[in-house]
């Protein structure tokens, strides 16, 4: 059975559009117009027991509202979704046991006291057995060294040390579901790491299941066997990290190492040239080409080696999302000239 | 039950915990609240002085100085600073998202933790309201019968009620309308000139004192004041307690409704 099930789920929000400038600010206090934004457009999904996924999309693609949804923090407008068998907008309370939301630089932790004083408080309100929650609470504190810290004031910690704490605090009731939402956002490498590493020991010895959103490919690489990619409101990919490359990545890139310093001039023909850096060229070259172009290649100049890569995942996901993006654009340009088609035209 | 005592005692704590971090803001916030009433006592004195009649409206120079200084204990009660401009902030910042994750309930919460902060008020205020009274001393008539006293113990504890959720009402408001201080401003300044915070209410002439008399707004401030100095006549003392009562009833039931409607219109701001 799944512990997340999302079948047609859908979120629209009417927003304000303000036009620029003071006289469109006078004007909106008698007249405003507001647009629909339809953040959520039926997505089906499931979520198995001790999976990792990752939850991929530009910004404003869906995924957070997502979250917001499963965690029971918004209602949707349309759809179900249910996580360890409840119905999250119901903010039942034994559900609210049973998982965890984490949103990066989102403080649940009380400002002005130290962590371990948060702590106690969600001890108490999760109904955490005394010797379960030291035992935890210490293995966590362990787990990402901040032993320290503990007693000092949470304003005084650092974003990296905030979120460790935030990481503590979500975990010490021993969730079944975690929900991530861009936990390493504005960390330095260091503090991404660690946090990574954690996320990835924790997982494993636990064996809950993790959604995860995050705009850093080295999170998701190091984390998430799926993938599941969201654009426009809509689920676009579902599947493995490297079926990402496969699907949505036409070209390779091939890297010549010739074996004098003569280069010729004619790479051009076999696809986009990169760079070239004597005696090294590096060509774009279209996958369906790759043995064609490598039998020439090799038969034409004198190579000293040879490599045939995947383009960079950033890359992939960076024109994927363009591409999406482009086409929720022309989606939603069809929607507008079929509505103003289909209005009444005006009498006579 | 024992587990939800233990939860809503630790929120407590952690509360005034909380309230005791800003040592020198609390410090200075509490004993700069007493230093109006010297101001009061030079102008009451004065508007009495320029009157030429030992009286008005029923009350004496001595009177209106005592009714000042029992509002003050009154609005210590039902006054709540900062309580709908922050839940409405929270609202706002998307801050109050942690109580739809979290199994504990948002009026529950503010509630305790209003109550918490009252206490360490108390704590502090308790010494210099003691000197102060005690000063003042001379411009009290003495203390009311039991009965009356046991009003007034009451109709402080429903006035806190009230205050807490009427306020919280209106910050809650901020589901719908986000930026609640317009609102606040307006409830503030009936607030000032209807609860009998400046003045009694029997200074006000005819139809507005009528009308303000069907207000819960009286409750803040004259009312336990006017019941303390007896200016409630016997017949009308448990009726009005009773009212204050119901109108508890009626914000209580508000506040929850409008948290409900809210929490289902909620659009998550703040990303």
């Amino acid at each position: 059975m799944s512990v997340i099930e999302i079948r047609g789920l859908r979120k629209s929000y009417r927003v304000y559009q303000k036009k620029e400038g003071l006289l469109a600010s006078f004007r909106g206090l008698l007249h405003r117009e507001y647009r629909d934004v339809h953040a959520v457009k039926g997505i089906d999904l499931d979520v198995q027991k001790g999976e990792f996924v990752a939850f991929l999309g530009p910004n404003g693609a869906g995924k957070t509202t997502t979250l917001k949804l499963l965690s029971g923090v918004i209602t949707p407008t349309a759809g179900d979704a249910r996580v360890l068998g409840y119905v999250p907008w119901e903010r039942n309370n034994d559900y609210r046991r049973r998982f965890a939301l984490v949103m990066g630089q989102k403080n649940q932790l009380w400002w002005d006291l130290p962590a371990q004083e948060s702590f106690q408080l969600h001890q108490k309100i999760y109904h955490v057995d005394p010797v379960a929650f030291k035992r935890t609470k210490d293995e966590l504190v362990d787990l990402l060294n901040v032993g320290k810290l503990l007693g000092q004031p949470v304003r005084e910690l650092s974003l990296g040390e905030r979120m460790k704490m935030e990481l503590i605090a979500a975990l010490l009731h021993s969730p079944e579901v975690l929900f991530l939402d861009e936990p390493t956002i504005g960390l330095d490498v260091v503090a991404q790491h660690n946090i990574q590493k954690f996320l990835k020991h924790y997982q494993q010895v636990r064996g809950i299941t993790i959604l995860l959103t995050s705009h850093y490919m080295k999170d998701v690489a190091a984390l998430c066997k799926r993938v599941v990619i969201i654009a426009g409101g809509e689920i676009v990919h579902d599947g493995s990290l490297e079926g990402v490359i496969d699907r949505f990545s036409d070209y390779k890139v091939l890297t010549l190492d010739f074996a004098g310093d003569k280069m010729p001039g004619d790479l051009a023909r076999f696809g986009e040239v990169l760079e070239i850096a004597p005696p090294r060229a590096r060509i774009e070259v279209d996958r369906t080409r790759i043995a064609s172009v490598l039998s020439t290649v090799l038969a034409d100049y004198a190579i000293q080696d040879v490599s045939v890569e995947d383009p960079p995942l950033e890359d992939v996901i960076a024109s994927l999302f363009a591409l999406t993006e482009r086409r929720a654009e022309l989606s939603d340009r069809d929607a507008k000239q079929a509505a103003v088609a289909a209005a009444p035209a005006p009498s006579p | 039950m024992l587990a939800r005592a233990a939860i809503w005692w630790s929120i407590l704590e952690m509360c005034i915990a909380e309230r005791l971090a800003y040592r020198g803001d609390f410090v200075l916030g509490t004993t700069m609240r007493f230093l109006p009433i010297v101001t009061q006592i030079f102008l009451w004195t004065a508007v009495f002085a320029s009157a030429g009649s030992g009286k008005m409206v029923g009350f004496t120079r001595n009177d209106i100085v005592a009714y000042y200084l029992l509002t003050m204990i009154a609005r210590a009660f039902t006054s709540m600073p900062s309580l709908a401009g922050g839940v409405a902030r929270q609202i706002r910042d998307g801050e109050i998202k942690k109580f739809f994750i979290q199994p504990i309930d948002l009026i529950g919460f503010l509630l305790i933790a209003r109550i918490g902060h009252k206490l360490v008020y108390y704590g502090v205020a308790i010494g210099p309201f003691a000197l102060v009274f005690f000063l003042c001393r001379g411009y009290f008539p003495g203390w009311p019968p039991a009965e009356y006293f046991a009003a007034f113990l009451l109709s402080l504890v429903l006035g806190f009620l009230l205050g807490f959720f009427l306020e919280a009402s209106l910050g809650l408001m901020g589901f719908w309308i986000l930026e609640v201080s317009s609102l606040l401003f307006v409830y503030m300044l009936f607030n000032f000139f209807f609860s009998g915070h400046m003045f009694p209410l029997e200074v006000l002439p005819d139809p507005w004192r009528t009308w303000v008399g069907w207000l819960p707004l009286k409750y803040l401030a004259y009312f336990p004041a006017a019941v303390f100095l007896e200016k409630i006549p016997h017949d009308q003392l448990w009726r009005d307690v009773l009212i204050l009562a119901a109108w508890v009833v009626f914000f209580m039931i508000l506040c929850r409704r409008l948290m409900h409607a809210g929490f289902r219109r909620y659009s998550g701001y703040g990303g």
